[in-house]
């Protein structure tokens, strides 16, 4: 199918482009058109214009600073992905961007473009608010920081106001020593995850965890911390009945009803499933900060 | 009997038009289409260049796949002005000139990894986009297939393709 009729502007300057947005509701931000393109194609989505923003000077690139990565608003997620700077202080994101799609898809797709589109089975949302991430939105008055918990508010829906463009997004380094994994369940590779889970955390000489960071996607309207499970696996030696009260912790989380591919008692086993599996991983990659692993 | 009124037609049509140059297969070209035309559409409508496929028109398929500046990309899901001034390769700039085959369409033959062959040329192309990356190849059959997740065969059940790459990394010396 073909897309319905809209009109185009290819701003060059930051400037411009919020000019453009602010001066008609209907316009829509074009970065990688990875999402936008087969919505409008299948006629789902009928912008009035475009504003494609990959003219627009200095919105590429990644800089990997000493808190964390910045992604520009037209940074590909293939980029992210074998970015050997980005792999170096955060292996976490290459493992998390293999399960992005397709190769060729994440050519051309962008990772701000997947955070503003909000689906909440998507994994990078999931990616910037278990690391606690945040984006700078970009508007008439100024550039503002959101917060990744307070960015993402519903299904498809965020923070950004219709005459805003994130201009990049903010990934935290990992803690030194810390152990990470992502895993996700889907019905084919590279689909949108049925449940997905990250984890992040630390353990001391003795194996004891601290710092453990959860969180999921797939389950609810937006991508969720799993705050209970957290709270019970601080302080333990991750033992199973640990790992069984996380889970059921857990399970209130799941919020998505019952849809065409899985029920909710379904996601609520798969997400169990993959708490145990990257606890476990995470688990595995952690070593007492100031060792080697 | 009444005077049937004429209704009002529009003196232009509301498709807004654009002009876009971009390198083609090596070539310089420039076209002013519909800003809504998709890089698939312009490539076969607008240059006649037929071997790029269309199936889903939404991403899922993959038959559309061409080189965007040297990257295997969906063209169905780029509009033609986004392709304004980059360097686009389709199917047709993969063999040579004097119709020797390159070794990834060389190993496809031997190794009967087509049939109907409709989705041969996106599978191509991504596979040619891959070899071209300076990251080592995962030849593992389950690399293969994650590198091969984003195009759809109908036909061959795919372990053809699967043995394809394969005999493709051994002729660019790729193993």
């Amino acid at each position: 199918m073909k897309p319905s009729i809209f009109g185009y502007k290819a701003p060059v300057t930051l400037a411009d482009a919020i000019s453009i947005l602010a001066s008609d509701p209907d316009a829509v931000v074009l970065a990688g058109g990875q999402t936008l393109l087969p919505a409008m194609n299948f006629r789902a989505a009928n912008p009035s214009l475009l504003v494609d923003i990959q003219h627009v000077d200095g919105l590429r690139g990644i800089d990997v600073g000493a808190d964390h990565i910045v992604v520009k608003a037209m940074t590909r997620h293939r980029e992210f992905e074998l970015n050997a700077d980005v792999a170096r202080v955060n292996p976490l994101i290459a493992e998390v961007m293999q399960h992005v799609a397709h190769i060729p898809i994440r050519h051309r797709g962008t990772v701000v473009g997947s955070l503003c589109h909000a689906d909440p089975s998507a994994e990078m949302p999931l990616l910037l608010v278990l690391l606690g991430g945040s984006v700078i939105a970009q508007g008439p008055s100024g550039p503002r920081e959101i917060a990744a918990e307070n960015f993402f508010q519903s299904f498809l829906t965020t923070a950004r106001s219709q005459d805003e463009i994130i201009v990049e997004a903010r990934f935290p380094l990992l803690p030194s020593g810390a152990g990470w994994a992502f895993d996700e369940v889907t019905r084919r590779h590279g689909d949108y995850a049925i449940a997905g889970v990250g984890c992040i955390l630390a353990r001391d000489g003795e194996g004891r965890t601290s710092g453990v960071r959860l969180a999921a996607c797939g389950i609810a309207d937006r991508p969720v911390r799993l705050r209970s499970a957290e709270t019970i696996l601080n302080g333990t030696m991750l033992g199973a009945s640990d790992l069984d009260a996380a889970v059921a912790a857990s399970a209130a989380a799941v919020t998505q009803p019952d849809d065409i591919n899985v029920s909710k008692s379904y996601r609520r086993r798969a997400l169990g499933t993959l708490i145990r599996r990257t606890v476990a991983t995470a688990a595995r990659r952690a070593h007492p900060a100031g060792t080697a692993s | 009997m009444t005077r049937m009124m004429k209704p009002a037609e529009p003196d232009r049509s509301a498709d807004a038009q654009v002009e876009v140059e971009l390198t083609v297969n090596g070539e310089a070209v420039r076209r002013n289409v519909s800003v809504r035309m998709l890089l698939s559409d312009f490539l076969r409508h607008e240059l006649g260049l037929t071997g790029t496929h269309v199936g889903c028109e939404h991403g899922v398929c993959g038959c559309c796949t061409v080189l965007i500046d040297g990257k295997p990309g969906r063209s169905c899901l780029t509009l033609a002005v986004q392709a304004n001034g980059y360097h686009v390769r389709t199917i047709e700039s993969v063999a040579s000139a004097d119709g020797t085959l390159h070794p990834v369409q060389q190993a496809f033959k031997e190794c009967h990894g087509l049939q109907c062959g409709y989705c041969t040329p996106g599978m191509v192309m991504n596979i040619v986009g891959r070899f071209d990356e300076p990251q080592p190849l995962d030849l593992t059959d389950d690399g293969i297939r994650e590198l091969l997740s984003g195009n759809l065969c109908r036909c061959t059940g795919y372990l053809n393709i699967i043995a394809a790459v394969r005999r493709a990394a051994e002729l660019l010396g790729r193993t």
